[in-house]
C-alpha cells in the first residue's frame, strides 16, 4: 500500500511537473482583448500603442471571419528582443507584429517578415504618403503597412519665448541666436534644448534635413555606407558648437530626469515628433503657467525646406503566421478605417498616416488644448507629413544607433572632434558590414 | 571444534552482503525516482542550453550569407576584441575593489555584533542584513533615483555644508557608484556567514585567551579572523564568481547614465547587447563561453593559491 502511494506521488510530481513546462505552446493562450467570435480564426498580435484595446475590440466586432489575439509584451527593444528570439527559435512569435518602420529593414533582411505586396498591401499603397510607403518597403515591395508617423516640428514654450523676447526662429542660425539670448537671461537656468548622446532617431533625422543619405540598399549583399559625409558633419559640428558653449544640455533623453526637465522649464524647447505632446502631458513636476505652441522645425535653407521624422511604426506579418493572408487582413485593415482612427487619434495622440484621416477636416481643423487650442495639424504636422520623402535605415539600425551614441557621447565630453567622431563611426559600422557579409561601397 | 566453527559463516557470508545490497538497493532506486522530475529540470533547462549555445558558438550566421560552421573562430575574435577584453578588465578591476570593501564591511560588523550582545546588536544585525532582502532591479532602480541630480537628496545635503554634489554617472565617478550599490545590498549577506562561522567558535578559546591576557582588540585580530577564515575563503570564491559575472546593476542603471555605462561595460552586458540589439546569437555565445573561461581559471588560481587556508584541496 505504502508502496503504490509513493509510486503514484512520484508520477503526480513528475506531471505536475512536465505540464508546468509544457504550457503556452500552440493555440492563442492568453490574449489581453475579449474574442466576439470564438469560431473565427484567430491570429495573435503584439502592439504596444497606448489605450489599444478599444481598437482591437472595434475590429473584432466588425470582423466574423477573423479575430485578433492581442499582447502587449513591450514597447520598442523589450518587444524586439522577444520576437528576435522568438523567430531565432522557431516559435512563439506573433503573426501581426507591430514595429517602428526604422527597424524594417533589420527584419527584411534576416527574413523574420514577408513581403506583403501580393499579400493586400498594394491595394491600399493609395492611402499612404511616398514617403511613409518608402519606409516599409524593400526593392519595391511592402514589407509592413504603416499605422502613425513622426512628423517633426519645433515645439516650444511660448510663455518663456514671450518672457525672454525671443522670436520663433525659422533658420537654424536664428536657433542659435534665440539659444544665446535665453542662456545669457536667464544665467543658463533654462537652456534653448537638450542635445541626448541617447538620441539615436533624433540626430539622424537631423543629419537627414541637411542632406544626408547614409544608406543604400541594392540587392542582398551590396550596401553603401557614407556616415561622415558633408552634411552629418556640418549639422554635428552646429550642435556641438551649441553644446560646448552650454548653450543646450547633454543628458539622456528618456530618463525622469530629462522628462522632468522638458516640463518644468530647465529647456525652452524641444525638436520632436508628432507622438511626444501625447506624453508631455503626462509628464511630473510641469510649470503650472507653462504655454507650449508649435512651429515648423528651423531649415538650413528657407527658399528648399526640407521635412523630418522621428519614429513612426507600422504592422509586419511575421514569418511564424499560420495563416499569412488572414494576418495581412489584419495588418491593413486594423487601422484602415475613420472610426478606428478616431480612436488612435483621441486616445492614443497618434498621428495618422492614413491618407482619409491625414486630410480630413476633422484632423486638419483640430485645436489641441495643451497647445492652447492651435491648429497644430494646420499649421505644422501635416505639411511636415506629406512633404517627408522617406528614409532608408539599414539591416543593422541598433549596432548603427549604439555607435551613434558613442560619437555623439565622445563630442559632447569633448573627447573628440565632430569629424574625427564621425569617422570612427563610419569605420567601425562599416567594418562590422563586412564581418556580416555585405560588400560595403562608399 | 574447528570444523562447526568455520562452516556456518561460509554458509551465511553469500546470504547476509546480498540483503543489504537489496535494501540499498531499493532505497537507491526511490530516492532516484524522487529526484527524477528535478534533474528533468536541470537537463531540460541547464545542460540543454548550455550545449545548444556552446553549438551556436561553433557557428556564424551572417546577414546576407547563412549559417555555417567555424569551428572556434569565435572565440579568436572574443579573446581579440577590445570591447570584451575592455570589460573582463573592468570586471576584475571591480573584483580587486569591490570584495575586499564588502568583505571589510561585513567582517568589521559581524565581529561587532559578536562582541555586543545586546539589542541594539540584534536589531543593527536585521538593518544590515535587510538590502539583501531587496531584490536586485529594485535595490538598483532605487539608488539610481537617489544619484539622480534632480530627484535625489545629494544636491540638499551637499547644499548643506556649502559644497557642490558631485554627478554620480559621471564617467569618473560611476565605477565608485556602483560599488556602493553592490557593497549596501551584499555586506548584509557576508555578515551572516561570517557571524554564523563566529557562533561556532567554542568560547573557551576566548576565555583562554583572556586569561593569557588578551584584550579584545587582540581576540578579534589574532583568534575571531583566523578561525572563521577558512569559510570567509570559501565565501570569497562565490563573490569572485558573482562580480565577474557582474550584470544586474549596471544594466539597470544603463538608461540613467548618460553613456557612462557603454554597452560593454561588463562582458555579460556585452554579450547580453550583442546577442538581443545587434541579433549576432552566435557571438554572444562564444563572449559568454569566453567569460565563463575566464571565470574558470580565475577562480580555480585563486582556490589553489588559498588551497592551505580554505582546506578545500588537499
Amino acid at each position: 500500500m505504502k508502496k503504490l502511494l509513493a509510486a503514484g506521488g512520484v508520477i503526480a510530481v513528475a506531471i505536475a511537473a512536465l505540464t508546468g513546462c509544457s504550457g503556452g505552446s500552440g493555440a492563442a493562450a492568453s490574449c489581453q482583448n475579449k474574442i466576439v467570435h470564438s469560431d473565427a480564426k484567430q491570429v495573435t498580435m503584439w502592439a504596444w500603442y497606448p489605450n489599444f484595446e478599444p481598437v482591437v475590440d472595434l475590429f473584432n466586432k466588425n470582423h466574423k471571419d477573423v479575430q485578433i489575439c492581442w499582447t502587449n509584451t513591450g514597447a520598442g527593444n523589450d518587444e524586439y528582443t522577444k520576437f528576435s528570439t522568438a523567430i531565432q527559435a522557431g516559435s512563439g512569435a506573433p503573426d501581426v507584429v507591430m514595429l517602428e518602420s526604422e527597424v524594417v529593414p533589420s527584419y527584411v533582411a534576416d527574413g523574420s517578415i514577408v513581403n506583403l505586396s501580393k499579400l493586400g498591401a498594394d491595394k491600399v499603397k493609395s492611402n499612404y504618403s511616398e514617403g511613409a510607403w518608402s519606409d516599409v518597403s524593400n526593392g519595391g515591395a511592402a514589407y509592413a503597412i504603416p499605422v502613425d508617423g513622426g512628423p517633426v516640428g519645433l515645439l516650444y514654450r511660448k510663455d518663456l519665448f514671450d518672457k525672454y523676447g525671443l522670436t520663433v526662429p525659422t533658420t537654424w542660425d536664428e536657433y542659435a541666436a534665440d539659444a544665446e539670448k535665453i542662456n545669457t537671461a536667464t544665467g543658463g537656468k533654462t537652456l534653448m534644448t537638450d542635445f541626448p548622446g541617447n538620441g539615436r532617431a533624433y540626430q539622424t533625422a537631423l543629419f537627414a534635413q541637411a542632406g544626408a543619405a547614409p544608406f543604400e540598399l541594392s540587392g542582398k549583399q551590396d550596401i553603401k555606407i557614407d556616415l561622415n559625409d558633408e552634411p552629418s558633419q556640418k549639422v554635428l559640428t552646429y550642435w556641438n558648437n551649441l553644446v560646448q558653449k552650454k548653450l543646450v544640455g547633454t543628458e539622456d533623453s528618456s530618463t525622469t530626469d530629462y522628462n522632468t526637465h522638458l516640463v518644468n522649464g530647465k529647456y525652452a524647447s524641444v525638436i520632436a515628433a508628432a507622438w511626444l505632446p501625447g506624453y508631455l502631458q503626462g509628464f511630473t513636476g510641469a510649470d503650472k503657467t507653462a504655454k507650449w505652441a508649435v512651429a515648423p522645425v528651423p531649415q538650413w535653407d528657407t527658399a528648399n525646406p526640407v521635412q523630418i521624422n522621428i519614429g513612426g511604426s507600422a504592422f509586419a506579418v511575421s514569418k511564424q503566421a499560420q495563416d499569412p493572408k488572414a494576418a495581412a487582413k489584419v495588418a491593413t485593415e486594423i487601422f484602415g478605417t475613420e472610426a478606428a482612427w478616431k480612436l488612435g487619434i483621441e486616445k492614443a495622440a497618434l498621428f495618422p498616416l492614413w491618407k482619409p484621416i491625414l486630410e480630413s477636416d476633422y484632423f486638419q481643423s483640430k485645436a489641441y488644448p495643451f497647445f492652447g487650442g492651435q491648429q497644430i495639424n494646420k499649421d505644422v504636422f501635416l505639411t511636415a507629413a506629406t512633404d517627408y520623402k522617406g528614409f532608408q535605415f539599414s539591416p543593422f539600425q541598433n549596432l548603427v544607433y549604439d555607435k551613434l551614441t558613442d560619437a555623439v557621447n565622445s563630442t559632447n565630453k569633448g573627447k573628440s572632434e565632430p569629424e574625427a567622431a564621425l569617422k570612427t563611426y563610419q569605420s567601425t559600422v562599416e567594418s562590422y558590414a563586412k564581418q556580416q557579409g555585405y560588400t560595403v561601397t562608399k | 571444534m574447528t570444523q562447526t566453527a568455520v562452516a556456518p559463516p561460509r554458509q551465511r557470508s553469500p546470504r547476509t552482503p546480498r540483503r543489504r545490497d537489496m535494501v540499498g538497493l531499493r532505497r537507491a532506486r526511490w530516492g532516484w525516482a524522487f529526484t527524477a522530475p528535478f534533474a528533468v529540470f536541470l537537463v531540460a533547462f541547464l545542460l540543454v542550453p548550455l550545449v545548444y549555445a556552446f553549438v551556436l558558438s561553433l557557428q556564424n550566421t551572417t546577414l546576407a550569407g547563412g549559417t555555417s560552421w567555424v569551428g572556434l573562430a569565435n572565440y579568436v575574435k572574443a579573446f581579440t576584441d577590445p570591447l570584451f577584453l575592455d570589460g573582463v578588465w573592468r570586471v576584475l578591476l571591480f573584483a580587486v575593489i569591490m570584495i575586499p570593501a564588502q568583505m571589510l564591511v561585513a567582517l568589521i560588523a559581524a565581529l561587532l555584533i559578536d562582541a555586543l550582545t545586546t539589542r541594539f546588536a540584534k536589531i543593527s544585525r536585521l538593518l544590515i542584513f535587510v538590502p539583501y532582502a531587496v531584490p536586485v532591479v529594485i535595490g538598483a532602480l532605487m539608488w539610481g533615483f537617489l544619484y539622480s541630480p534632480s530627484f535625489g537628496p545629494a544636491q540638499e545635503l551637499f547644499g548643506l555644508v556649502g559644497l557642490q554634489a558631485p554627478n554620480f554617472f559621471s564617467d569618473s565617478n560611476v565605477f565608485g557608484s556602483l560599488v556602493n550599490i553592490v557593497t549596501w545590498q551584499w555586506a548584509g549577506y557576508y555578515m551572516i556567514i561570517i557571524y554564523a562561522a563566529l557562533q561556532g567558535v567554542d568560547p573557551s578559546i576566548y576565555e583562554a585567551a583572556r586569561v593569557d591576557g588578551a584584550n579584545a582588540w587582540q581576540i578579534a585580530l589574532r583568534i575571531k579572523i583566523p578561525m572563521v577564515a577558512s569559510s570567509l575563503l570559501l565565501v570569497l570564491v562565490f563573490a569572485l564568481i558573482g562580480t565577474l559575472q557582474f550584470f544586474n546593476e549596471p544594466q539597470m542603471l544603463r538608461g540613467m547614465a548618460s553613456g557612462s555605462i557603454t554597452s560593454n561595460y561588463t562582458p555579460n552586458i556585452y554579450a547580453y547587447t550583442v546577442a538581443f540589439s545587434y541579433h549576432q546569437f552566435n557571438y554572444a555565445s562564444a563572449i559568454a563561453f569566453a567569460l565563463g573561461l575566464v571565470i574558470f581559471i580565475g577562480s580555480y588560481v585563486f582556490m589553489f593559491a588559498t588551497r592551505k587556508r580554505s582546506g578545500l584541496m588537499k
